[in-house]
């Protein structure tokens, strides 16, 4: 039904090419004589509309996507949680763009490494900077680095299979967990530690989905019967969003664990604040306040497991056990709010206080690593500083996604957000700002290097092999696909005859 | 009659509060986004076309529903649709500009669009899982649907369905840390 669909997309966007968004981008080309080439850095949602966008306004722009790992598709592949699988439809139409005539993708090739900015510079006329946020924010305390104690986002990569993550063997051999921030970051790390593995329910269950295989096996083997979500401020701050925060008070075989007195006095401020926040917030308020009745109290009742929801906690101190090595608690400060809204403050207040735990995750944020000295870079806010998408005090450079932003935002915002920084560069073509006069060499140029490098491309058909080896290998578990964890042997595949 | 469109009308003023829909119903199944039934009233079941049944008429000419998008520089396209038809899929059929990222399995909210105020009125209550994923669209209006949960009938015809605009400002009015 997907490559119904898939074809379908694929009609329609030739069809589409001959309309524009902007009058006189047509004719530019054939001006000129020269084409426009565009490289883009990153293969994940911002990179891929970033592009979709270009060739579909610019009638002979060359768009050509490198990317580090040998696979595409960034955060698609490796960060919506493997019980997620609609999230990553977009896929298709990601797919649809690489199969342009007019675009490429360049797998296993580590700009900043195997090829300089300044380099990309002569062999492009436009740079778009969209390789995101790898990295994440550290919690700044002692204990930090006890064993126990990991990111949210290294969990992740583990169960979603990242090559880099596939040795973190974490530990789940205590009953609780506690997980430090309330994003859904955190909130898919909780219900991945606390879903049934083999429940049938509505035809999804934890080992048909492409969840790494040797997650599947340390989560099924996994004692944590308790999650624990802590945030620094209250309920009316939470970063999660609704879909996600009603899995969790469905989730089978679990019972939700919320304070009546985290939700007092805010019953009256609801009705009064924008939707999106009033409907999360009711339905907070409801599962910590209204007693379940019949069935759902039965259930909840029989559940083996719990999670819970602490408001006004900053860890201050990761508690070693006797050994001095492992996590076994964390000792907390209680916080106050200041002000209002989404924009509150906590405030520290003298009280502390400890709670057990054996598994520890931080779950506060990505983080944006400067890619090259010569690409100016905010070190505070953690993005590249631009306007618009434009790099600022650096011509034909441009960014778009968190790289841009800053590492918040689903997919229907980097989508808006690429397409902005697209008609930036079609804004600029049209007015002159960006140079195109002189002809390019594009990924001529780059191979040339690469191969001197003995660096080995992994291009868009390279990726699809992959793809097949890793949908036939899900096949004989009954899963969507079982992901290659290996860099070498996915370059080794891609490079196969066929 | 009257009552009908108070009824309607009633469905508008319900919107605006925003009903509030508790831990205790369930999540609209996958299976059952696209083929919810529109409300039976006084116009045709689109899944059993009952015409008059004199008419000769072919099932094309019956079937067809006018429809308007309006695009996000504003220009006027005239579509015509089917019953049964959803708005994603017609949009993409006719070169519109409107993405569907998660292929109308109701995953995300990049198909949001805004209905026209009297058609808006006409059309089915979104599920739980449609109003969930509406909350994450930018520009959020009492008037926006997901195209994809937009399923035509005759009574929707002459609808409009305008693209949000998202405009140079879009970041500058006081923006709201998006989650993740």
């Amino acid at each position: 039904m997907s490559r119904l669909r898939g074809a379908l997309l694929a009609a329609i966007y030739r069809k589409a090419s001959g309309r524009q968004a902007l009058p006189g981008v047509r004719g530019l080309s054939s001006k000129t004589g020269s084409e426009l080439k565009v490289c883009i850095i990153g293969s994940g949602p911002a990179g891929f509309y970033t592009a979709q966008h270009l060739l579909k306004y610019h009638e002979s722009a060359v768009v050509d996507i490198y990317e580090k790992l040998p696979v595409p598709f960034g955060l698609v592949r490796f960060g919506v949680a493997p019980d997620h699988p609609e999230v990553k439809n977009v896929i298709n139409a990601f797919t649809q763009t690489a199969h342009h005539d007019r675009c490429s993708f360049y797998g296993n090739v580590t700009v900043g490494k195997d090829l300089s900015i300044e380099e990309l510079k002569q062999a492009y006329h436009a740079l778009i900077l969209t390789y995101g946020a790898e990295a994440n924010r550290t919690l700044g305390i002692p204990g930090e680095n006890l064993r126990g104690v990991y990111s949210a986002r290294t969990f992740v990569g583990w169960y979603n299979g990242l090559p880099e993550n596939k040795n973190l063997n974490p530990e789940l051999s205590s009953e609780t967990a506690i997980i430090l921030g309330h994003g859904n970051v955190g909130l898919d790390v909780a219900r991945i530690l606390l879903s049934p593995i083999d429940l049938l329910r509505l035809g999804m269950f934890l080992q048909k989905t492409d969840i790494a295989a040797h997650a599947l096996e340390a989560i099924a083997a996994s004692k944590v019967k308790r999650v624990l979500l802590v945030g620094r401020r209250g309920p009316l701050q939470v970063a999660f969003t609704i879909k996600e925060l009603r899995e969790m008070i469905n989730l089978p075989d679990a019972r939700p664990l919320l304070h009546p007195s985290d939700f007092e006095g805010i019953g009256q401020i609801v009705k009064d604040l924008p939707r999106p926040r009033k409907r999360l917030t009711e339905l907070m308020i409801k599962a910590a306040l209204e007693k379940p009745s019949g069935n759902e109290a039965e259930r909840r009742a029989a559940a083996s497991k719990e999670w819970g929801l602490q408001f006004l906690r900053s860890p201050m101190e990761v508690i070693p056990g006797n050994d001095g090595k492992w996590v076994a608690g964390i000792r907390l400060s209680v916080n106050k709010l200041e002000g209002l809204g989404e924009s509150a403050k906590f405030v520290q207040t003298e009280d502390v206080e400890d709670l057990e735990c054996g598994l520890m995750l931080s779950s506060i944020g990505y983080k944006s690593y400067p890619i090259d000295p010569s690409v100016p870079f905010d070190h505070q806010q953690g993005i590249i500083p631009n306007n618009l998408g434009r790099v600022l005090h650096a011509p034909g450079l441009y960014c778009s996604g968190w790289v841009k932003r800053g590492p918040t935002g689903v997919i229907v915002t980097t989508m808006h957000d690429g397409f902005e920084t697209a008609v930036s560069v079609l804004e600029d073509v049209r007015s002159g700002a960006l140079d195109v006069s002189a002809s390019k060499g594009g990924y001529e140029i780059m191979e040339a290097l690469l191969k001197q490098r003995g660096i080995r491309p992994v291009s868009f058909s390279g990726w699809e092999k992959i793809d097949n080896v890793e949908v036939a290998n899900g096949e004989k578990a009954g899963k969507p696909r079982e992901k290659l964890l290996d860099v070498e042997e996915m370059v080794e595949v891609a490079s196969q005859r066929r | 009659m009257a009552a009908a469109s108070l009824r309607r009308g009633f469905r508008w003023a319900l919107r605006l509060r925003a009903a509030p829909r508790g831990p205790g119903s369930p999540p609209a199944h996958r299976q059952d986004r696209r083929l919810r039934a529109p409300a039976r009233d006084l116009h045709s079941d689109p899944d059993t076309h009952q015409y008059d049944d004199t008419s000769q008429k072919s099932e094309n000419l019956t079937d067809v529903v006018n429809v308007t998008f309006i695009d996000r520089s504003g220009r006027r396209i005239p579509v015509k649709g089917k019953v049964g038809d959803n708005i994603l899929h017609l949009a993409h059929e006719n070169g519109i500009e409107l993405e569907g990222a998660c292929e109308a399995s109701l995953a995300c909210s990049t198909c949001h669009v805004y209905v026209d105020e009297e058609h808006f009125d006409k059309l089915p209550e979104a599920v739980e899982r449609e109003e969930d994923m509406l909350d994450m669209a930018p520009v959020l209006q009492l008037n926006s649907r997901l195209g994809c949960q937009v399923i035509l009938t005759k009574e929707l015809e002459g609808m409009e369905l305008t693209l949000p605009k998202i405009t140079r400002n879009f970041y500058v009015d006081g923006h709201v840390p998006k989650p993740h």
